[in-house]
C-alpha cells in the first residue's frame, strides 16, 4: 500500500532489485520466526518469564502456520469490530510507535486504529516532521524512541531491510510496515484475509483450510512492489497457484527461487483467475521511462470492463490502494461488487490487531 | 476459570492425567437440573434471564441448562457465548489466545445475566468476563454458575450457584466432560507453551 506521490527509489539499480528479491524469498528471517517458534516458558503457577522480542519483517517469519493462526486470531477481532464498542482491554499499558520515515497515510491510521482498539496507547513519528528533516541518524532516531519505553515499533521506510537493521538497536518488536522494495507483511496478511472471508462467506460459513486450487494473478508492477512480494509468499504459503503479470519493463529481472509463473499477457489469463490483484502504477516511476504512458498501460493491462466481463463470474478484484482509477482499474470496475477493496481496508485494522496482539498479547513468545 | 485455559493451553510435552472421577454422568445431570431449579427460584421465574456460557468449557454446560430450564418451565431463555482471551489480566505473562466465538445476540440493559463456567479457580476468568459485560450494557444483575468451585480465589467473587465444592491443591487439574468430572495432573516437563 503505496500512498500516493511516494518515492520508492531505494537506491539500487533495477537489477539489483531484482537480484534482492530472490534474497529476500531464500533468506528470510530466521530470529524473527515468532509463530513456529517453541518457547521456553512455565505454568502460570510458577511466574512470569520474560518472553522472547519477536518480530514481523517478513511473511517468512511466519510461514503457513503463523499466516493461519493470525486468520484465526483476526477472527476474533472481526467480531470486535462489530461491538458497539470496538474495543478490548487486551494490550492496556503496552506502547505502540508508529515510525513512518515515507509518506503514508492509510497504513499508519489502520496501524494507530488497530492499537487502540486495543486500548494501546499510540506514538507517532513521521518524517516530515521530525528531527529527521534536521538530519539525525535512523538509528538515532529509533533509540531516541525506544528509550522512550515502546513495546512495538510499526516501522516503514524507503530503504529495503531497514527494519531489519532496526531490530539491531531497539528492545521493541518491530513490525514491517513497508520498507522499501522488500516487504509489506501486514497487506499481505489482510489479502489473505480478505480473500478467506470472500470464500467463506461464498461456502455458507464453512472457512476453507487454505488457498489451495485457487489461481491468483497480480498484476502491475511487480518489480518494484513491497506488496508483491509479500503477497507472492503468502499466497504461495497457503497453496494457492500464483502467476505475474506485468511489461517486462515492470518485471524483475529474475524470478529464480519465486514460486510463481510469469506472463505479459493479461487477455490469455483473465478467463482462468480466481483472484486478479491490481498493484498501483506509481506514475512517479514514469521518469524513468519503464512505461510510454499510462493511457498505454491502461489499454494493455488496465481492469477494463470487458477485461472484468472475461473474468469468472465469481472471480475476486482487490487492489491495495490507493487506486488510480482509469489506470489499474477503470473506475466501473473499482465498484463492482466483486471488488473488495473497501473489505480489504476495512480487515485491514482487524488483521494488524490479530499481529499486534500476536506478537506482544499472546503470550506465545 | 484458570483451569480450563491451562487445559486448552497444555504445552505440546505434558497431558493431563485423570486419578479420580469426582462426578459421573449422572451427577453432573443432577446438578444442572438443580441449579435450573435454583435459578428459577432466586429469579421468581426465568423473566428477563439470559443465559451466557463462557468460552470454552461452560458453554456445552450452559446450552444443557437452557435446555432443561426449557423443560421445567417451559421458557426459551436467550443463550449466548462469550470468549474472555481479551480481557484478561495476565496477558503477555502466559499463552492467552481467544479459544471461541463470542455471541451475544440480544441486548443485555434490564437483564438478569447467569454466567456459566465449568470450573471456578481464581476468578480471574469471571472478572475479565464481568468486565467484557459490562462494555455491552448495563445488566440488572448478574448471577455466577459453574458446575466446580475448586477454591484458590484470588479475587472476591463468589458463585451464586454450584454443582458441587471439590477442595483441590492448588497444582492439581480439573476436567469437566459432559459425561464425567475427573481431578488429575499435568505430567510431563514439555516446554513448548505454543497453542498448537
Amino acid at each position: 500500500m503505496r500512498a500516493p506521490g511516494t518515492s520508492t527509489s531505494t537506491g539500487v539499480s533495477p537489477d539489483e532489485a531484482g537480484n534482492e528479491i530472490g534474497a529476500a524469498w531464500a533468506s528470510g528471517v530466521p530470529e524473527a520466526a515468532g509463530a513456529g517458534s517453541p518457547v521456553a516458558g512455565e505454568d502460570l503457577l510458577v511466574g512470569h518469564r520474560a518472553p522472547a522480542v519477536r518480530h514481523l519483517l517478513s511473511i517468512a517469519d511466519l510461514g503457513r502456520d503463523g499466516i493461519l493462526e493470525i486468520m484465526r486470531l483476526s477472527d476474533a477481532f472481526a467480531e470486535v469490530a462489530e461491538r458497539p464498542i470496538p474495543k478490548v482491554p487486551a494490550l492496556r499499558g503496552r506502547t505502540v510507535a508508529t515510525v513512518f520515515m515515507e509518506p503514508s497515510t492509510r497504513t499508519r491510521l489502520s496501524f494507530e486504529t488497530a492499537a487502540k482498539r486495543l486500548s494501546a496507547d499510540v506514538m507517532t513519528f513521521t518524517a516530515s516532521t521530525s528531527a529527521a528533516v534536521k538530519g539525525e541518524s535512523l538509528r538515532d532516531t529509533v533509540e531516541t524512541i525506544d528509550a522512550m519505553g515502546i513495546d512495538a515499533m510499526v516501522i516503514r521506510h524507503h530503504a529495503s531491510g531497514a527494519p531489519l537493521r532496526v531490530t539491531d538497536w531497539v528492545g521493541a518488536s518491530v513490525i514491517n510496515a513497508g520498507d522499501g522494495t522488500h516487504e509489506h507483511p501486514t497487506q499481505a496478511l489482510l489479502d489473505c484475509y480478505t480473500i478467506r472471508e470472500a470464500l467463506t462467506a461464498r461456502r455458507d460459513g464453512a472457512v476453507p483450510a487454505d488457498m489451495s486450487g485457487l489461481r491468483v494473478a497480480i498484476v502491475g508492477d511487480i518489480k518494484h512492489s513491497r506488496v508483491a512480494r509479500s503477497n507472492v509468499l503468502a499466497f504461495a504459503a497457503l497453496g494457492a497457484d500464483v502467476v505475474l503479470v506485468a511489461p517486462p519493463t515492470l518485471m524483475p529481472a529474475s524470478l529464480e527461487g519465486w514460486p510463481v509463473t510469469a506472463t505479459g499477457d493479461l487477455d490469455s489469463t483473465l478467463g482462468g483467475l480466481d483472484v486478479i490483484y491490481l498493484l498501483r502504477i506509481q506514475s512517479e516511476r514514469l521518469g524513468e521511462v519503464l512505461l510510454p504512458s499510462l493511457d498505454e498501460y491502461h489499454w494493455r493491462y488496465g481492469l477494463t470492463r470487458a477485461r472484468a466481463d472475461a473474468l469468472k463470474r465469481d472471480a475476486l478484484i482487490m487492489h491495495p490502494g490507493p487506486m488510480i482509477r482509469g489506470v489499474e482499474i477503470s473506475p466501473e470496475v473499482a465498484d463492482m461488487p466483486a471488488s473488495l477493496v473497501t473489505r480489504q481496508v476495512r480487515n485491514g485494522v482487524v488483521v494488524r490487531m490479530a499481529v499486534l496482539f500476536h506478537l506482544l498479547g499472546s503470550g506465545v513468545m | 476459570m484458570a483451569d480450563r485455559e491451562r487445559s486448552s493451553t497444555r504445552p505440546g510435552g505434558r497431558v493431563f492425567v485423570a486419578r479420580t472421577q469426582v462426578m459421573d454422568r449422572d451427577e453432573v445431570r443432577r446438578a444442572l437440573v438443580r441449579i435450573a431449579h435454583e435459578i428459577v427460584e432466586r429469579n421468581r421465574g426465568l423473566r428477563d434471564v439470559v443465559v451466557i456460557g463462557i468460552q470454552k468449557g461452560g458453554v456445552p454446560l450452559a446450552e444443557r441448562l437452557v435446555a432443561i430450564l426449557r423443560e421445567i418451565e417451559g421458557t426459551a431463555v436467550p443463550f449466548g457465548t462469550m470468549d474472555v482471551a481479551f480481557y484478561r489480566d495476565d496477558i503477555g505473562m502466559r499463552p492467552v489466545l481467544p479459544e471461541e466465538v463470542t455471541d451475544l445476540p440480544f441486548d443485555l440493559t434490564g437483564r438478569t445475566v447467569v454466567l456459566f463456567d465449568d470450573v471456578l479457580f481464581t476468578g480471574r476468568t469471571v472478572r475479565a468476563a464481568l468486565e467484557s459485560l459490562a462494555e455491552r450494557g448495563r445488566a440488572s444483575a448478574v448471577q455466577l454458575a459453574v458446575m466446580i468451585d475448586r477454591g484458590h480465589r484470588e479475587l472476591p467473587i463468589r458463585p451464586d450457584f454450584v454443582g458441587k465444592n471439590l477442595p483441590t491443591r492448588r497444582d492439581e487439574l480439573v476436567e469437566v466432560a459432559e459425561d464425567a468430572v475427573t481431578i488429575g495432573d499435568l505430567i510431563g516437563a514439555g516446554k513448548d507453551m505454543g497453542t498448537r
